[in-house]
């Protein structure tokens, strides 16, 4: 049989964790040579050190907030990603639908956008450091410029295509540009522009663990790149664990909104 | 006065002479079809009805009035495709023209104006044989039934002229003539003036109380566009179309609405 009509059947999910459980194994032997050799290595920490850890930074109150700190990096840089997307998205919105649809707009702003979106978005972090210090606002404005541009370009390519017969319809049946857009341009965008926010997700937190590794005083970056100075790999492995983990529900939340919300969608993709 | 006047109406494209020298009227209630060789300016002809386009000399009159230069409710269309709003249910999609005329800001309307609206949708969907699915999403929707709800989309508006380029091209020959019969029987009920761009000459004579042919009269093999297509065939066809072929729409409308 031809590997393309192969299929794992009812085994699937078995096939799912596989990796996951090799990658924790091949950590385990790993962990386990190097401790056997020295039982002080910090490298590779075992299970049990990582556990310890992991009840101290979930469990035990910090001296200076009084909460664990897992819990206060959690909050600070949820808090940060959720304001930068945001904001990001509500830019994208309504520049992408300005530009895609007003060509008067598009004219006008889509050049610039487009020269904007090329600014690497690290560049010029010196700059907001400068304007908005090391204050909260820095590392939400980082997110915003990273991630803006390119929802901004998405939606106006997405408003875009929708056909010229539909828009000449939409028009015979009496509609004025603000009925257009808000009853017709904007549930098309709608759905694609959540589905380019998924796909933003990792820039986000790229920017956003850079942002908080130079300049903050919380936060999951901040913590990740503190602890780098001790080889306090039994915090660094779990906090990396913890941000992916936190990536992929935000992932799986928009997809599950997406398909809640616009049913429609993925039976017009068909 | 005639209901739609077209006077001398050209249209060019820099040296390209697309149309030339139209000039003909046409009534209130005729079912006009139209055909002609590929590139004749068919579609540059209804563009210029439906006011996507202008024409570049002459004057085109609704109910004596210029058209206006860009789309309006006066003048509904059906495409061959791609004419309805995919994220919204068939009924939704006919109540979508009545909702932006009563609710400027929102494009929605609620309560009893949208019940009221409801129930005049649903008669459209009645009327096209579409009330079965009202519930259902267009891409749940078969090619047929796209278009029907494509044209009770246009038709809940009241059009004073109803547009319809190539409107079944894409659809099986079986589905072709279910439209047929639905279509005359909308237009005896519902007294519409329908213009219909086809290149399915036998379709062309079937449905029209009338139909005109453009085609270029001159034609310089030296300068291929130097001169347009005109109208060089008008016949009327069977005046009493409405009446005796009436019994074959009762069979698909009990109940006459207009």
């Amino acid at each position: 049989m031809r590997l393309i009509n192969l299929n794992a059947g009812r085994f699937t999910p078995l096939l799912k964790i596989l990796p996951f459980v090799i990658l924790a194994l091949i950590y385990w032997i790993a962990a386990d040579a190097r401790h056997a050799l020295n039982p002080e290595d910090k490298l590779l920490p075992t299970f049990e050190a990582i556990g310890d850890a992991i009840k101290i930074m979930v469990m035990e109150p910090d001296e200076l907030t009084g909460e664990p700190i897992l819990y206060t990096d959690t909050v600070a840089s949820l808090s940060r990603i959720a304001q930068g997307l945001g904001i990001a998205t509500i830019i994208g919105l309504i520049f992408g639908i300005v530009q895609g649809t007003l060509p008067l707009f598009r004219a006008l702003l889509s050049p610039f956008s487009a020269a904007i979106s090329l600014i690497p978005p690290i560049a010029i972090l010196p700059i907001l450091l400068i304007i908005f210090g090391l204050d909260e606002s820095a590392k939400v404005a980082l997110i915003v410029i990273g991630v803006a541009p390119f929802l901004v370009r998405d939606t106006q390519q997405y408003s875009m295509e929708l056909s010229e017969e539909l828009l000449i319809k939409v028009q015979t049946l009496g509609a004025s540009t603000w009925q257009i857009i808000l009853r017709v341009v904007l549930p098309h965008v709608m759905p694609r522009l959540l589905d380019a926010l998924r796909l933003s997700l990792g820039a986000a937190w790229l920017f956003l663990i850079t942002a908080e590794a130079i300049a903050s005083s919380e936060g999951l970056g901040y913590r990740i790149f503190l602890m780098r100075r001790y080889m306090e790999m039994d915090v660094i492995l779990p906090y990396v664990a913890w941000i992916t983990l936190l990536a992929f529900v935000m992932d799986w939340s928009l997809a599950v909104i997406i398909r809640k919300v616009f049913p429609w969608y993925r039976k017009e993709k068909k | 006065m005639s209901y739609l006047q077209i006077r001398n109406v050209w249209k060019t494209y820099e040296d390209n002479v697309i149309l030339e020298k139209l000039n003909f009227t046409i009534e209130k209630g005729e079912f006009c079809t139209l055909i002609g060789p590929s590139g004749c300016g068919k579609s540059t002809f209804l563009r210029m009805l439906l006011g996507q386009d202008t024409p570049s000399r002459g004057t085109i009159l609704l109910e004596d009035q210029p058209l206006s230069s860009e789309p309006g409710s006066d003048r509904g269309v059906v495409f061959q495709k791609y004419t309805l709003f995919p994220h919204l249910k068939a009924l939704e999609n006919v109540m979508l023209g009545l909702e932006m005329e009563h609710s400027p800001l929102l494009g929605k309307v609620f309560g009893s104006t949208r019940k009221r609206i409801k129930e005049e949708a649903m008669v459209m969907l009645k009327a096209v044989g579409l009330e079965q699915s009202a519930h259902k999403y267009p891409s749940e929707l078969s090619g047929g039934m796209q278009q029907r709800l494509s044209i009770a989309q246009a038709l809940v508006k009241k059009p004073k002229i109803l547009l319809l380029d190539e409107p079944f091209g894409a659809l099986d020959p079986g589905s072709r003539a279910d439209m047929h019969v639905l279509v005359r029987g909308l237009w005896q009920t519902y007294g519409l003036t329908v213009f219909m761009v086809t290149h399915d000459v036998k379709e062309a004579f079937e449905l029209g109380t009338r139909l005109l042919v453009f085609d270029k009269v001159r034609n310089d093999p030296h300068a291929p566009n130097a001169y347009g297509a005109t109208l060089v065939n008008d016949i009327k066809l069977d005046r009493n179309k409405r009446k005796y072929k009436g019994e074959t729409y009762d069979t698909i409308n009990e109940t006459p609405v207009a």
